[in-house]
């Protein structure tokens, strides 16, 4: 059988701001099509940083990162980041910003309405479009945030704790939403949160992370078959994987004194 | 707080004002001062309507030397906040003279400027220019600079070009910035141009400004007139600050939170 070659592949990569202390120690990784990959730790164990990487905003110290077979700014057609703030720009209509990336790209203006429009209907925000910023609700926000990561087709999609500032109902919804986003546009998926539960729902793979430096602690793999259903996590095998997750972030948290 | 009832809220500046208007007409009344020295509200009313067609003449000639050197200053404020906030090499060589200028009192200026400008209107508008100029180069500069670090990442993932980030996002982002040094320098135009008309009109006459009158009604010791001008000048301020708040709810009040909706 013909291995297929990873979308991400980080090779004994170090990474420290300026002179100051290692933020992430001899990080090996490979995230392989189709992957759902959520990275949980406390806080200072740099997952944020992972992303960070990947997308190019910040460089390796050491080692080497290859995104989509080609450093990580060759890569940004390919790739979108959804920060924890929606980051909308409060100027514009939801229409308008979902059409930014696009904008950015120089794609014309019929085109790019076209396919904005179909993104915001995805996410269920056809009556929105011409609603600014602030008279949408966070949930909102946040759905206007993921249809403009969408709008590039990416085949990698970064998340940096997207649903971390919503309600549990809010943020159940969205994962549930982005998990059907998923089934349609077949992205690949690196995804940073606090929340255990949030974590097995999404995701096939766990990296549990450790702080002071950042490294890797465990991985747990999630089995349960996609699409998923909301009705998942009342089953017990959820719940055995969220306990297992669980227990491995309470060891971290001893091995580095919490 | 406990909250005020609107009609509460009209209804106390006019009963503030004539408060005002009350004392002022007890101590003229009890210190038996002259109207040469302390004229009535009503004696500068009279004053106002004998000398309407100078005042208006003259504020007319005032708006047009505040106006340019207001949009001057709009204009050239604009572009050197851009320049200062595109490179870091040019604020650090430029941003130190411009605050050198700022602090250099006008009115030591004001006779040079009317030596290389010339008497009259040019002398004038750059003495206005001058005076309005700083306030919206600052304001915009700290705009273009405060820029929300989450938006520039989203810029620079989107591999924008340093144009696209300027343009798309930099200046939006510093609109509320720009029209806030814009209003500053709405309520200094007038001063400015009153001020230049008051030292052109000392050295050559003057173009007949507000700024003129209040030169000639004084050596003529007029001095009802002299507040009636005052009282004009006044108004044509809040013309100009009326005329940028305008402005600043039109750029901003869809999405800007200074606007905020209490029905939402």
């Amino acid at each position: 059988m013909e291995a297929v070659a990873p979308i991400v592949k980080f090779t004994s990569l170090k990474k420290r701001y300026g002179g100051g202390p290692l933020i992430l120690d001899t990080i090996n990784l490979a995230v392989q099509p189709g992957d759902f990959i959520s990275f949980i730790g406390p806080s200072g164990c740099g997952k944020s940083t992972v992303l960070k990487l990947v997308s190019g905003l910040s460089p390796g110290t050491e080692g080497e990162v290859s995104v989509l077979g080609t450093t990580p700014r060759q890569a940004r057609d390919r790739q979108t980041f959804i920060f924890q703030d929606a980051t909308l720009l409060p100027w514009l209509t939801a229409q308008k910003n979902a059409e930014l990336p696009l904008r950015l790209r120089g794609v014309p203006a019929p085109e790019r309405r076209a396919r904005a429009r179909e993104m915001l209907a995805l996410v269920g925000l056809d009556q929105a479009r011409a609603y600014f910023p602030r008279q949408l609700s966070g949930g909102m926000r946040m759905r206007v945030s993921i249809a403009r990561a969408l709008t590039l087709a990416p085949q990698l999609l970064l998340l940096d704790e997207p649903f971390g500032a919503l309600d549990e109902m809010t943020r159940n919804r969205l994962n549930e939403e982005l998990l059907a986003l998923r089934e349609r546009s077949r992205f690949t998926a690196m995804f940073v949160t606090h929340s255990v539960t949030e974590a097995v729902f999404l995701s096939n793979r766990i990296v549990v992370m450790a702080a002071n430096p950042g490294r890797w602690y465990a991985e747990v793999r999630v089995d349960f078959a996609y699409p998923r259903q909301p009705e998942l996590r009342g089953r017990p095998e959820f719940q055995a994987n969220v306990n297992e997750v669980s227990q491995l972030l309470h060891q971290v948290e001893e091995t580095i004194g919490v | 707080m406990k909250k005020t009832s609107p009609v509460l809220l009209w209804i106390l500046p006019v009963v503030s004002g004539l408060v005002f208007v009350a004392l002022w007409y007890g101590v003229r009344k009890l210190s038996g001062l002259q109207s040469w020295i302390l004229p009535t509200p009503v004696e500068i009313i009279e004053a106002a309507w004998r000398e309407r067609v100078r005042l208006l003449g003259a504020a007319g000639n005032t708006v047009v030397g505040a106006l340019a050197g207001f949009l001057l200053a709009g204009a050239f404020g604009f572009i050197t906040a851009l320049l200062l906030g595109v490179s870091r090499s040019l604020r650090a060589s430029l941003y130190p003279w411009l605050l050198v200028l700022q602090m250099t009192p006008v009115i030591v200026l004001t006779p040079i400027i009317v030596l290389w400008a010339g008497p009259g209107l040019p002398g004038i508008v750059t003495v206005t220019w001058l005076i309005s100029y700083f306030p919206i180069v600052a304001n915009m500069t700290q705009g273009l600079l405060s820029t929300d670090m989450n938006h520039v990442a989203l810029f620079r993932m989107g591999n924008a070009s340093r144009l696209q980030e300027m343009l798309l996002l930099r200046v939006p982002s510093a609109m509320p910035y720009y029209l806030a040094g814009l209003r500053i320098a709405a309520t200094l135009a007038p001063i400015g141009a009153i001020f230049g008309e008051y030292m052109v009109g000392n050295s050559s006459g003057g173009t007949g400004g507000l700024g003129f009158l209040v030169y000639s009604y004084n050596t003529q010791i007029k001095i009802p007139a002299l507040f009636a001008t005052a009282l004009t000048s006044c108004l044509l301020g809040f013309i100009f600050v009326a005329a940028v708040s305008w402005l600043n709810w039109a750029v901003l009040h869809k999405w800007h939170d200074s606007y905020e909706r209490h029905d939402h």
